[in-house]
């Protein structure tokens, strides 16, 4: 089987457009964690994804629909393959990601932490922008949230909560 | 693409067996995928055990953790608690995972998770002891998240397998935040009312027997710098109870180890519980 650059060009796409199952605003691209896509020799279509946190339920779903979605589009042959090296943090969120989450109400994440891991009990000031009305007067009410990668915040100016995906 | 239409996709049934994620639906191996191959010179039946005994410390956390559903003293630390557990359980599967890879039984997460008996458990004491009050739950948390990120972050850069060393560095992300979290609160309780400092006093004076065993027995080839640990693993809880005005015991520990399959009387019962589904439906696909 002759495989050409434009099958791995329309693999990589449709893989790509997956949304996230949590967070369907973003796709895979956007979020991060589609790392490859490429065409073996005998046809297969080998997709590498990258889980987000080490407990994060929606890697299923997102190897089942990428996998569906490439079978839908033809590829007979279609594996999936888990990287975990380097691991994921949330600078691999693209910045047409970062819109779509902003857009969408949730607050993106800030530049991920690096370095040595010390522990810091001091309060930490930490400048999240509103997603709403764009005020900096905001506060975290809750480290954790409906899923593991987002934080609860409220704005003190427009009174309204909001999600932010804390930095990873 | 609208909302409605992902979460209509995502309800369809797909043909391919790789699908849901719960006990009995096949979706079974977190490493899919992951090249197995074991370096040379490292040794098969040590990295399985060990990569055991980390699974079961995060599982049994995790099952205590999820107990406090329902019952936290506000939604947002029940939220907390259980996203922490759900971290745990992440590492805990790919542990497993990793453990059947190279145990040569080819067995999957839930062999050891679910057919199991506490005797073949070999997670510290520590983390099977009941939940007690919310002051021992965020101690205990404070204690094992600050061993963990330390083993953690020695093992993602000096263990000699890639794949010990690749679930290490994703659990460090995770334990950092653990850690911070059960720092705040303990802070916050000890310098907090007479009665909150007298629960946090209680709660470090029945952890403290407990936290010499953390620090024996996992002296092997997959773990360099375990001499080390004892102390920055103390620095840190001492750097927390300083803040908190509160002092960590001088520990008499407790006799036995866990490692060792030496547990106390609440392990079976919590595996029990965590064990039931699974052994009441051995065959159960859904």
């Amino acid at each position: 089987m002759v495989t050409t650059l434009i099958d791995s060009r329309r693999a990589w796409n449709i893989a790509a457009q997956v949304p996230d199952p949590e967070m369907p605003m973003l796709t895979l691209a956007d979020l991060g964690v589609l790392r490859g896509v490429e065409i073996g020799a005998d046809g297969t279509v080998v997709a590498s994804l990258t889980p987000t946190y080490s407990g994060c339920p929606a890697m299923a779903e997102m190897r089942a629909e990428v996998s569906a979605r490439l079978r839908d589009a033809g590829f007979a042959r279609v594996e999936i393959r888990t990287v975990l090296d380097p691991p994921w943090t949330t600078d691999w969120i693209t910045p047409e990601g970062r819109r779509s989450l902003a857009e969408h109400g949730i607050a993106p994440p800030g530049a991920a932490p690096r370095g040595p891991l010390t522990l810091t009990l001091s309060p930490t000031r930490r400048t999240v922008s509103c997603p709403r009305c764009g005020a900096t007067d905001t506060e975290e009410t809750s480290h954790f949230a409906a899923t593991s990668c987002k934080a609860l915040w409220r704005c003190r100016a427009c009174r309204e909560p909001f999600e932010y995906v804390k930095e990873i | 693409m609208s909302d409605d239409h992902v979460y209509l996709s995502l309800a369809e049934g797909h043909d391919d067996s790789d699908a849901r994620w719960a006990f009995g639906t096949g979706f079974e191996d977190p490493l899919h995928g992951v090249d197995e191959t074991v370096p040379e010179g490292t040794d098969s039946a040590q990295l399985a055990s060990y990569c055991l005994a980390l699974g079961d410390d995060a599982l049994v956390s995790a099952q205590r953790l999820a107990q406090w559903c329902t019952a936290a003293p506000e939604l947002e630390e029940e939220v907390a608690l259980a996203n922490i557990g759900l971290d745990l359980l992440g590492q805990t599967r790919l542990l497993y995972a990793r453990a059947g890879q190279v145990d040569g039984t080819g067995r999957g997460e839930d062999a050891y998770a679910y057919f199991r008996d506490a005797d073949d458990f070999r997670n510290v004491r520590l983390a099977e002891l009941p939940n007690g009050d919310f002051a021992f739950s965020l101690t205990r948390l404070l204690v094992l998240s600050s061993w963990r990120l330390a083993v953690f972050e020695r093992l993602a850069v000096t263990t000699p397998d890639p794949v010990l060393a690749a679930i290490a560095a994703k659990g460090v992300k995770e334990l950092a935040y653990h850690r911070q979290y059960a720092a705040e609160w303990v802070v916050r309780l000890g310098d907090g009312t007479e009665e909150s400092q007298r629960r946090m006093k209680d709660a470090l004076a029945a952890i403290a027997p407990y936290v010499d065993e953390l620090f024996a027995g996992d002296e092997n080839e997959l773990f360099a710098g375990a001499g080390e640990l004892r102390s920055e693993v103390l620095a840190v809880l001492r750097q927390v109870t300083d803040a908190a005005g509160l002092v960590l015991p001088e520990p008499t520990p407790v006799p036995g180890h866990g490692r060792d399959g030496d547990h106390t009387d609440h392990l079976a019962p919590l595996l029990a519980e965590l064990q039931s589904v699974a052994r009441a439906h051995p065959e159960a696909t859904w």
